[in-house]
């Protein structure tokens, strides 16, 4: 008589808020631990980073502010992000959305004319413009041709990159800064107002904040929400049911593309100050978002706290370049393996794993 | 003992149960060597099921499949490969990218080593091609053939590996006419040469056509097993559908006689743009129920979704209550207060991850009573769900359940709630009782009965013709989108029915 450890798997008819959430840290966990095995391989204890990121990114004053000044541009994709992957929409192009609302909102404080007062409204309107617009053309293609929304929406990333490129290369590059590839610095009345002595640019962040909530009630108790949700979940029924798809992609689109213009124009009106190289402008922060939304489960209030958390890891992308001399790319292995350990986490959520011991 | 020779494949009393349902109960089959064999049925009769437990796709609970006289377990397709069975399933399993060659060696261990010999493989291929009159270009990708060609690939496929029992899954439901003829002789040649072929499907005409030998299935049991040459059409189509009304329902006589309904000359085409109505006209009346009998794939469901919004007409007009509603888009249906019990009560009818209390506004959400503006009116739409669940017996734990916790009953009750709680005037119902138990069956009876009561005009599309016999007050008969006669449902009887549906048109409607 052998006795051995069997498993036995059954699908789990619902899972609960608890169920999700311990399978959502237990994904953090499992990446936590492998990234730990890249610290190793540098030569440097996994727990020695984690104590200095942990210590870098929220135990100083400074790492704070740094962690929440990243979270802003986060926050505002990640809550757009959720609304289009509610609706089935795979919009992996807030990164092009938000060079694209960068580039509104520049062309607005560079060139406008408008008077002080009017420039920072109108590059809030503008960002938003310039993101949504993006975020429509895969929505149209799509709806109209069947394009697959991931491929187009990617694509017209490199779009917005090489064309940031270009305008910083050539008719926008900046008479008075000398063969550098920028524009010239934005008026003062173009400057973000920020938290004194931090680059915390508020108003971006209140907006986040708003949007996170306005977005969560939408989702919950409009119209358009419920349209969305049903969309989402059974296509078929949505046509039975007379919703558009059109209409809803159209709507998905314009809020996701238009959050994350607002997150660029955050970006060069409160840190940059002028339209500078993608890379500069972003680092990301449009891909990272996908992790972020996933992470928060399409749940745009869970948005606040998922951005956070990035923010912190991003953070302590700088801190491991400067206190352990390690590449700041240590971060983009952390995503992948989030991401990676997210998305093969689902399976518990639809399945419960029982252990059990036979004779 | 003495005549198992005979028989190229022996099926003994196979059980095989779903969660809720016994889809084979007890089959016996007999299929003798070196012929056609139809396996005849409505849909969810059983057939498929069947064939997949002889494929080896599904483990029978009960019962054995004998070979050449032994009992062999067919534990996988590749087992029934192994016994030389070989099936060519409804939606073909090719590989789209790959070119007809690659497609019919996969699997194989063919060539020497990690290389393939598609000289040798391909002299082959051809050599068989030949001898049955599959003619497709080997080096051509799937994806580029037509669903005729994709067909040959199949059944090349199978010849390749030697089959000598070739299970065709419903193979003519893809095709065209002509493609159909085509199929109908190469399977002829394949006979000639010895093979044996068990032919799936709901159509009448194919069974005269192709078959020796016809085994009808009926709710997962064996209705009879007929020679084809000593039976006809109208038998086969009663044997299909069912004996004699078992119960009439107590109804009383129809009272109003307002026309709310009326359809004239309506065209229209299915997902593959073939002509799938053809000049279908007819009037429904408040207060009653037209009860649309015919065997499916004859129009029936597409004329669900024209009336409903959710397909084009290319041709003729439609009119409720006296005003055109041609091509009005389903939102615009829906709005003139008309009901619509999807056939696909799970794939349509709800939203599986929302709960109750959503999918009971599903299609009313945006009325003045569930939302204002934009914004939903939470405390009417759980007064909603709690009256709906009330009136309806929705048993689940709360109106927050997830609709796909629930039982085909409790599903079908929920649509029901939604669809019929505001009088309509116009219920177009798809297989209102399809596979829910006797219980839900009731209900739904009683439901309808109660609408029809209340001077709804009700279209009733059903397979179970005991269902359309006991409700209805007129029975339509649809056979290839054309309407064979509308009989009064006192007069009707099952044979002239059985006839209709077989393609005969009521004397005195010919032209």
């Amino acid at each position: 008589m052998k006795s051995r450890v069997g498993f036995k798997v059954e699908r789990r008819p619902i899972a609960s808020g608890r169920v999700v959430l311990f399978v959502s840290l237990l994904a953090i966990l499992a990446a936590f631990v492998v990234a730990g095995i890249f610290f190793q391989i540098y030569g440097v204890s996994a727990i020695r980073a984690y104590q200095l990121i942990l210590r870098g990114s929220l135990g100083s004053r400074f790492g704070l502010t740094e962690t929440v000044r990243r979270a802003i541009p986060l926050l505002l994709c990640g809550v757009g992000l959720t609304i289009a992957f509610r609706a089935l929409f795979w919009n992996i192009g807030a990164e092009g959305q938000l060079l694209m609302g960068a580039v509104a909102a520049a062309g607005i404080a560079l060139f406008s004319g408008l008077p002080g007062p009017l420039l920072l409204p109108a590059m809030f309107i503008g960002g938003f413009i310039g993101g949504a617009a993006w975020g429509l053309i895969p929505a149209i293609l799509k709806v109209m041709l069947g394009l697959n929304d991931v491929i187009t929406t990617l694509m017209m990333n490199y779009i917005a990159i090489y064309f940031v490129e270009w305008l910083i290369h050539g008719p926008w590059k900046g008479p008075s800064v000398r063969g550098f590839a920028y524009t010239d610095t934005f008026p003062r009345a173009a400057w973000l107002p920020t938290i004194y002595g931090t680059r915390i640019h508020w108003p971006t962040l209140v907006l986040g904040l708003v949007l996170a909530v306005v977005m969560y009630i939408m989702v919950t108790r409009t119209r358009s929400g419920f349209e969305i949700r049903v969309i989402g979940e059974n296509p078929d029924a949505a046509r039975f049911a007379g919703i558009s798809q059109l209409k809803t992609t159209l709507i998905v689109m314009l809020i996701s593309g238009g959050f994350a213009g607002l997150a660029g124009m955050g970006e060069i009106a409160g840190i940059h100050l002028r339209l500078l190289g993608p890379t500069h402008i972003s680092m990301g922060y449009g891909y990272t978002a996908i992790i972020v939304a996933w992470l928060a489960r399409r749940n745009p209030l869970a948005v606040i706290v998922t951005s956070l958390l990035f923010g912190v890891i991003m953070t302590g992308g700088d801190v491991i370049k400067v206190s352990l001399g390690l590449p700041f790319q240590l971060i983009n292995v952390f995503n992948g393996l989030i991401l990676f350990f997210l998305i093969g986490s689902e399976i518990l959520l639809r399945y419960r794993i029982s252990f059990l011991l036979r004779r | 003992m003495d005549n198992s020779e005979g028989y190229a494949i022996e099926l003994r009393r196979i059980v095989k149960r779903f969660p809720g349902v016994v889809a084979n109960d007890g089959i016996d089959l007999k299929v003798h060597r070196g012929e056609i064999h139809c396996l005849l049925g409505e849909n969810g009769a059983g057939k498929t099921t069947l064939m997949r437990v002889l494929y080896g796709l599904y483990r029978p609970d009960e019962g054995e499949i004998i070979l050449n006289g032994q009992p062999v377990q067919m534990t996988s397709p590749r087992a029934a490969l192994n016994h030389h069975i070989g099936m060519v399933h409804q939606h073909f399993r090719l590989v789209p990218t790959l070119s007809v060659e690659e497609n019919i060696v996969l699997g194989l261990d063919e060539g020497t080593g990690p290389f393939m010999n598609f000289r040798k493989t391909r002299e082959k291929i051809s050599a068989i091609a030949d001898d049955y009159g599959l003619s497709v270009d080997l080096q051509t990708k799937v994806w580029q053939l037509a669903v005729g060609q994709q067909q040959r690939v199949e059944i090349l496929k199978a010849l390749y590996r030697k089959v000598d029992i070739l299970i065709m899954d419903e193979p003519t439901s893809v095709l065209t006419p002509q493609e159909v003829d085509q199929l109908f002789t190469t399977l002829r040649t394949l006979v000639d040469d010895g093979l044996t072929i068990i032919f799936i499907t709901h159509k009448l005409e194919e069974v005269m056509q192709v078959s020796n030998r016809v085994t009808v299935l009926r709710k997962g049991k064996v209705v009879a097993t007929l020679l084809t040459a000593e039976t006809d059409k109208p038998t086969l189509a009663r044997l299909m559908v069912g004996r004699e009304v078992v119960f009439r329902l107590k109804k009383s006589p129809m009272e109003q006689r307002e026309k709310l309904l009326e359809v004239n000359d309506l065209h229209a085409l299915n997902d593959r743009g073939l002509p799938v109505l053809r000049g279908v006209s007819f009037d429904l009346f408040g207060g009653e129920i037209l009860g649309v009998a015919g065997v499916s794939g004859n129009g029936q469901s597409e004329l669900a979704e024209v009336l409903t919004g959710l397909r084009k007409s290319t041709k003729g007009r439609v009119f409720l209550a006296k005003k055109e509603v041609t091509n009005c888009s389903a939102r615009e249906i829906t709005d003139l207060n008309v009901a619509h019990i999807p056939a696909e009560r799970i794939r349509m009818g709800i939203v599986p991850a929302l709960s109750i209390r959503e999918n009971l506004i599903l299609k009313k959400y945006r009325r003045p009573s569930f939302s204002r503006r934009e914004f939903l009116n939470n405390k009417e739409v759980e007064e909603n769900a709690q009256r709906a669940m009330s009136d309806y017996q929705i048993a689940a734990p709360s109106y927050e359940t997830p609709a796909k916790l629930l039982s085909g009953g409790n599903i079908q009750r929920v649509i029901l709630a939604r669809e019929l709680s505001e009088n309509p005037s116009l219920i177009v119902a798809v297989h209102p009782t399809y596979g829910l138990d006797i219980g839900a069956t009731e209900q739904v009876r009683q439901v309808l009965l109660a609408q029809r009561e209340r001077g709804a005009a009700t279209l009733l599309i059903s397979e179970d013709l005991e269902e359309i016999m006991t409700l209805s007050d007129r029975i339509m008969v649809l056979f290839n989108g054309e309407v064979m006669g509308i009989l009064d449902a006192e007069s009707a009887d099952i044979e002239k029915i059985g006839l209709m549906m077989s393609g005969t048109r009521r004397k005195g409607e010919e032209l």
